[in-house]
């Protein structure tokens, strides 16, 4: 498979992203700098990764969502392409219209640096089918602006289509509302878009792939994507 | 021409800046204060000489990138 790795002025979790992606499905993404026009010939996936682009500045991922790379990734996603949004790359899904709603700053204005654990909502995307439908997954997080926030009419419909794929839950498994840690709407901490092939997540996937650092509940997030990529 | 927009969160957005500043003033001792809201203030110098002109412009520019349509509502002000 062909992955290419967007990177933007302020973006730091490429790096890890390249990383995982080596590490799992034994090809090296093509590192791809933003003020490009085109994405390399026979792209499959493009993931954009983590960090700071722009220094978080007017909004987070504001500036970067309106990157010229962008129209390659908006007729990528168009064609049916993956795209893998980490982090700050979810902020840029979101402001370039990829996926739908926002990320504000934290609920209660805390830089959040920790593990969390989230439920695995669906596994019949490309991103989650090597995941047990409900599972709970431990992913690391680190942000200060991963509050999830749409409008009324938009949660009910990513509720109704099942679009949400990963909930942050309780160590019970169960989902709290109220004791969300960044205060997202519905407790979602990832999102996919109509065509499941645009997935958003606030957590970090990629930093829990190697046994050395401890968990590896994020190998399955790229095995699945290779394996979806595979199959097709 | 010169323009002012204001970007400010929707009514129904949630503003945790907005009431941590307002706890401060109130740790202040400021009195009188019933709440804090947050907003962005652009200062902006246009080419154009023709108001109408000049707001299309502006108003481009908060649909394009200034404002973010989801949570926040913007004003366009002209300073003369």
């Amino acid at each position: 498979m062909k992955s290419a790795v967007l990177v933007f002025p302020g973006s730091n979790r490429e790096g890890d992203a390249a990383r995982a992606l080596t590490m799992i499905t034994g090809s090296k993404p093509a590192m791809v700098w933003h003020a490009e026009t085109a994405l390399p010939a026979g792209t499959d996936l493009v993931v954009l990764p983590g960090g700071f682009s722009y220094g978080d500045y007017l909004r987070c991922g504001a500036i970067a969502g309106r990157a010229a790379i962008m129209d390659a990734v908006r007729e990528h996603a168009a064609r049916g392409g993956l795209v893998l949004g980490i982090c700050n790359g979810f902020q840029i899904l979101c402001e370039s219209g990829l996926l739908p709603g926002v990320l504000v700053r934290n609920a209660r204005l805390r830089f959040i640096c920790r593990e969390a654990l989230l439920k695995v909502e669906r596994n019949d995307t490309p991103f989650t089918r090597r995941y047990a439908k409900g599972a709970v997954v431990r992913f690391p997080v680190a942000h200060g602006e991963g509050n999830y926030t749409a409008d009324v009419e938009t949660l009910k419909r990513l509720e109704g289509e099942g679009r949400v794929v990963f909930r942050y839950v309780s160590p019970g498994g169960q989902r709290d509302d109220t004791q969300v840690l960044n205060g997202a709407a519905n407790s979602i901490g990832g999102i996919v878009s109509e065509k499941l092939n645009v997935l958003g997540l606030m957590p970090h996937p990629e930093n829990h792939v190697d046994p050395v650092v401890g968990p590896t509940d994020g190998r399955a997030l790229f095995e699945s994507i290779a394996g979806a990529l595979e199959r097709a | 021409m010169k323009a002012r927009v204001l970007v400010t969160l929707k009514s129904a957005v949630l503003d945790p800046q907005g009431k941590a500043i307002e706890g401060a003033l109130r740790s202040l001792g400021v009195p009188g204060v019933a709440s804090v809201r947050q907003g962005k203030v652009f200062d902006v110098e246009l080419d154009a000489a023709d108001p109408a002109k000049a707001e299309a412009t502006l108003k481009e520019a908060c649909e394009k990138l200034l404002a973010n349509t989801v949570i926040e509502t913007y004003r366009i002000e002209f300073v003369g």
